[in-house]
């Protein structure tokens, strides 16, 4: 929410370098301002990392809309919650899907696919607030959740008795949602001995609790550890010195965790989380004073999916595989472009560094058990190059269980990956810089995770940590050889069923292509493209700035600078085209190239109708491509006969010639928004 | 903020905090004229205002509260 326009009567001191970026739906970042101005005047942030799971798209903007289409086919009911609980949702529109999930199960309705689970909870707080939070939240991770909540604040009577609510309820698991002010805690300062009565009273007190509920039922016990208070009494002694409550809770913490690795009970580091996000931010003095809430509201949505998570977890739902995208993602840069020189994976630079934490996070998810993937759009030779040359990549081939470098879509391609590895497809996670991309996935594949990324590559590696994704509650040697399990030969596998629907996404696109003669402003860019492009380039020939300034110039040679937009944004100057006068009435296209960015998207079918227009308005009837092939660009060898052209000619070396008649039908339009920057009016129309 | 303008940005609050955008405020709006607004209901009421007007309230500024229009003479009082 930025400061409304026009509120002068507006006391609040807004600090400009204290914005926070957010992205919105469309995939741009607006600033935002993350700020409440408490009694005493202070300004008041939260990571919005983890405050606003930014990790998941932001909710549909008419979110009501969303919910009245839940309704719509009852039989998806349990999908459709999932797919909008895979969003960001905050506490109100949490409380409002729980609240139909609520209505859903009174009217018998049924949730599959989610799963069932049955959650009790104990607590010294007011959890009123979480749990539907927790129920709504629950279904984003495939959990039909339902939550058994005794009367407030009789933790040990419903742990111990047999004939509790809890215990009779036979829940699957119990929390024990205890905060630290439930625990009886004496500080003794400067006395070990009793520090450690303490905390072994605490200890045996939880350990009573498991026992009362593994009595009674199957429960599995979920223990939370303690976040401790923001208040310490000296300062940096509090850790230190035996008695202090910083002290005691820090030892109960580090117990409890021991004693549930013994114990085979589940752990949640409520400690770690809140800490994580800032014992300040977490603690909230005055919700604790009004009713007991022991969370600050604003992460109560963080809150619940920990919870979540762990809850998945116990149903087996935890993901067991990452496919990563390469360019942008694993390294700077775009390795068909920029070469194995020009990629930014240095030890050292900025750039290079957060991409190497994202290998060394990949790297150590693999050591865990996690099967890693690639699935790159990229000539296969030319991906694997950085793996097999570049000194400074961490990642190499055989850490890769199947290695997807190709030109076709990546719906396609992840779901082969998932059906090789014998996985399902909710057990992958993909993670790529570009927004298409993921848009393509959520779209096609909804199954698969995908988390957002932030602009700033630094924080990717934090970003897929955050997700949780992965989560385990337990650790079984087997893990370890998990990754081995699956053969780490980087196989290229080959690909039999198109996923449907990729047309569909991209016409979803709103994209706008802008054609435009060479001009000065274009000029630097267009001499870039001319001179780096290897891949996507039919006659690979470079020119110079004067000889690019004197094709602009001459009135017998068409020029076109291309670019294009789309809903996440503008993708700026992705092909370039000069056509020079051949024999008369004839062009020959000396330069086609394109950005490898915009493959599979048809935009060269755009390009040749507009090149097809624009002859026939200079009275040409046949335009002749030629293909130079060199050793970087296999890719467009059938370009031309893709595009409707006839192969006239073929030379020893792999020359290629082609003409096409510009009288003919030419390719199909697109949906894509067509503008003309700098022609005069076209004579001709462009054939719809 | 104009009278309206604060109108509005309430009943956009209150449509999100009680999942029904049939509400219309008045002035005497109270607790008993709305499904669902308990004490803990009010309390996110309350926190989802102070973040729709990035105001604080202290917690006997809440406690006097019996009507809408003590809520909007509050939050008129922060602005």
């Amino acid at each position: 929410m930025k400061p409304t326009e026009g509120s002068a009567s507006n006391k609040l001191n807004f600090v400009p370098s204290a914005c926070r970026y957010r992205r919105k739906p469309d995939g741009k970042d607006e600033k935002t301002w993350y700020r409440r101005e408490c009694c005493e005047g202070q300004i008041e942030f939260m990571n919005a990392l983890y405050s606003e799971l930014q990790w998941l798209p932001r909710a549909p903007k008419d979110f009501f809309a969303s919910l009245k289409a839940l309704a719509d086919v009852p039989e998806h009911l349990g999908r459709d919650l999932q797919a909008l609980a895979t969003h960001f949702l905050d506490i109100n529109q949490l409380t409002c899907i729980a609240r139909i999930i609520d209505k859903a199960r009174a009217d018998r309705k049924s949730l599959a696919p989610l799963v069932p689970f049955r959650l009790a909870v104990l607590t010294n707080s007011t959890f009123d607030m979480v749990i539907p939070a927790l129920v709504a939240t629950a279904t984003r991770h495939g959990i039909d959740l339902e939550i058994i909540q005794p009367s407030y604040d009789q933790v040990a009577q419903e742990a111990l008795a047999p004939d509790s609510k809890v215990n009779t309820s036979k829940p699957d698991a119990v929390l024990f949602a205890l905060d630290y002010r439930a625990l009886p805690l004496k500080l003794s300062l400067n006395d070990p001995d009793g520090s450690a009565a303490t905390i072994g009273g605490v200890l045996g007190y939880l350990q009573s609790l498991g026992d009362g509920i593994k009595a009674n039922s199957s429960a599995v016990c979920i223990f939370s550890t303690f976040a401790p208070p923001v208040e310490p009494l000296f300062g940096s002694l509090d850790r230190a010195l035996p008695g202090t409550r910083r002290y005691l809770l820090d030892s109960i913490n580090r117990e409890l965790a021991a004693f549930t690795l013994k114990s085979g009970d589940v752990l949640f580091d409520v400690a770690a989380l809140a800490e994580t996000v800032g014992l300040a931010d977490w603690h909230n003095a005055q919700l604790w004073n009004m009713g007991k809430i022991a969370v600050s509201d604003e992460l109560i949505p963080l809150y619940a999916d920990h919870i979540g998570r762990i809850v998945a977890a116990l149903r087996g739902k935890s993901r067991k595989a990452l496919i990563l995208d390469l360019d942008n993602t694993v390294w700077g840069g775009v390795i068909g472009d920029d070469g194995l020189d020009g990629i930014q994976i240095a030890q050292g630079d900025a750039c290079g560094e957060a991409h190497l934490a994202v290998q060394r996070l990949a790297l150590e998810l693999r050591e865990r058990g996690i099967v890693l993937a690639v699935c790159s759009k990229n000539t296969d030779q030319v991906a694997r190059e950085p793996f097999l040359k570049h000194p400074e990549m961490l990642l190499k081939l055989d850490h890769f269980a199947v290695f997807q470098a190709n030109w076709n879509d990546k719906a396609t391609n992840i779901q082969a990956i998932a059906d090789e590895l014998a996985l399902g497809i909710d057990s992958v996670v993909f993670l790529d810089d570009n927004p298409v991309e993921r848009g393509l996935i959520r779209k096609l594949l909804p199954q698969v995770a995908v988390p957002e990324l932030p602009e700033e590559p630094a924080f990717y590696a934090r970003t897929l940590a955050a997700t949780g994704y992965f989560e385990a509650i337990a650790f079984a040697e087997e893990d370890l050889k998990r990754a081995g399990f699956y053969q780490d030969n980087a196989r290229r596998l080959s690909l039999q069923n198109q996923v449907g629907g990729v047309d569909a996404y991209l016409a979803s696109l709103e994209m706008t292509i802008t054609f435009q003669p060479f001009d000065a402003t274009g000029r630097a860019r267009i001499v870039q493209l001319i001179n780096k492009s290897n891949q996507y380039n039919l006659t690979t020939r470079r020119y110079t700035d004067p000889e690019v300034r004197a094709a602009e110039e001459d009135p017998d040679v068409f020029t076109l600078q291309v670019r294009l937009s789309d809903v996440f944004g503008d993708n700026g100057m992705i092909s370039v085209i000069i056509c020079r006068p051949g024999a008369p009435g004839t062009w020959e296209v000396d330069t086609w190239l394109m950005s490898c960015r915009v493959l599979g998207r048809k935009v060269e079918h755009m390009i040749l109708r507009e090149l097809l227009a624009q002859a026939r308005a200079a009275n040409i009837h046949t335009i002749n491509g030629v293909y130079k092939p060199t050793e970087k660009n296999k890719l467009v060898i059938d370009h031309y006969q893709k595009l409707g052209f006839t192969r006239i000619h073929e030379e020893p070396s792999g020359l290629t010639r082609w003409e096409i008649a510009t009288n003919g039908p030419g390719p199909e339009s697109t949906p894509m928004k067509v503008v003309r920057v700098g022609f005069p009016e076209l004579a001709v129309e462009v054939t719809q | 903020m104009d009278e309206t303008s604060v109108y509005e940005r309430l009943t956009t609050v209150f449509h999100s905090v009680f999942g029904d955008e049939s509400i219309q405020l008045t002035p005497e709006t109270s607790a008993k004229d709305i499904d669902g607004w308990d004490s803990l209901t009010h309390i996110r009421l309350i926190l989802t205002v102070e973040k729709a007007f990035r105001v604080k309230f202290t917690t006997s500024e809440i406690g006097k509260l019996s009507n809408l229009r003590d809520l909007v003479a509050l939050i008129h009082a922060k602005l």
